[in-house]
């Protein structure tokens, strides 16, 4: 089996996870900037975030035969403090040219606030003016269908931005048709406690049809499987689902997506 | 799939995940003091599951989300607790 991790906070995982990962088939690694569990104090330290995903975390993943690439951005957690948001979101043009950067991402609302919203605006003008793709984030449990609304109005509005290179990640069965039906792409995140389970996953693929749609881990130091994808394809098969379709899912619609970027290269089998 | 199949695939999960879910209520109940607006919320959205309808998880998760459509003013925590405080 191949497959592609499409969201992963690598950062926060140990190398047994890669290697886990590699020999279960993945053939890139794609980490959206995110929350370290708690505030950096400086845009500083995000500058050196920045360094470790376009730098160091490439070299980490590629001792285990791992492609690694990466989407910049201040994390919707963070986005409260406008000022700090402003200076961050200052920088990332630096590191936009560096060869694993994919887009902005992942960006988007965490408790929908007015902060939030306005540091989601400068991400979109950020990634219109740039020609950037972008990876949303769409809050969690009560938040999300509010957030997912507002995040979708928002990005709509912005006539610079064309919607097929958009994903809106972490949709669930209440928030899947939102993005689709705006012409987005929509990623469904598999974690044990939250968002959906693999079984949920292909719930709705089969409804959908799994045309614009991905499945991620979202990996990362909370309660969260590395090897998700691969468990969701084995489910595919349990459930009766061919090959080339599970194949579909977790490798060619992640390239399909990814590719609209020309830097996202796969190494030649 | 047939229906025949899926519960031979999904059956015995779904029970375990029911009986879990019985004894979770239990132990709410057996516990002291009272209850907040989660318990509420969770309550409501168990007359989902029971409903004739279809896209049942789909009705549970809105049962569960923030109807308003307004950004609030300013965020004063991360973390999202599973049920909407407003209802």
């Amino acid at each position: 089996m191949r497959y592609i991790e499409p969201h992963g906070h690598m950062v926060s995982r140990t190398t047994d996870d890669y290697i886990d990962m590699a020999t279960a088939g993945c053939q890139a690694v794609c980490e959206p900037a995110f929350w370290a569990g708690f505030d950096r104090s400086s845009p500083q330290g995000f500058y050196d975030y920045f360094c470790q995903l376009t730098e160091h975390e490439p070299k980490r993943a590629a001792k285990f035969g791992l492609v690694h690439f990466t989407w910049l951005c201040i994390n919707p957690k963070e986005s409260e403090d406008v000022k700090l948001a402003q200076d961050v979101i200052a920088i990332i043009p630096k590191f936009l040219a560096r060869p694993n950067v994919l887009g902005i991402g992942e960006i988007g609302l965490n408790k929908n606030s007015r902060n939030e919203l306005k540091v989601l605006e400068l991400h979109v003008d950020l990634a219109a003016r740039t020609d950037q793709m972008i990876l949303v984030h769409t809050p969690h449990l009560e938040d999300k269908l509010k957030g997912t609304r507002l995040i979708v109005d928002v990005i709509k509005n912005d006539k610079r931005i064309r919607p097929e290179r958009v994903i809106i990640d972490h949709v669930e069965e209440h928030t899947i048709e939102v993005p689709l039906d705006a012409g987005f792409w929509a990623g469904m995140t598999l974690y044990p406690e939250s968002k959906c389970t693999a079984a949920r996953a292909i719930d709705m693929i089969e409804i959908y049809g799994g045309e614009r749609l991905w499945m991620n881990s979202a990996c990362d130091w909370g309660v969260s499987v590395p090897l998700a994808v691969p468990y969701a394809a084995l489910e595919m098969k349990r459930r009766g689902h061919a090959p080339e379709v599970i194949d579909r899912m977790v490798y060619q619609n992640p390239v399909r997506f990814l590719s609209q970027n020309p830097r996202f290269k796969l190494p030649k089998a | 799939m047939t229906r025949q199949q899926l519960l031979d695939l999904y059956f015995m999960e779904a029970r375990a995940k029911l009986i879990d879910l019985a004894a979770f209520l239990d132990r709410v109940e057996r516990g002291t003091g009272p209850e907040d607006f989660r318990m509420a919320a969770f309550r409501t959205a168990l007359t989902e599951i029971s409903k004739e309808q279809p896209q049942k998880a789909r009705s549970v998760l809105l049962s569960l989300s923030d109807p308003t459509t307004e950004p609030i003013p300013a965020a004063t925590t991360k973390a999202a607790c599973g049920a909407w405080p407003g209802k």
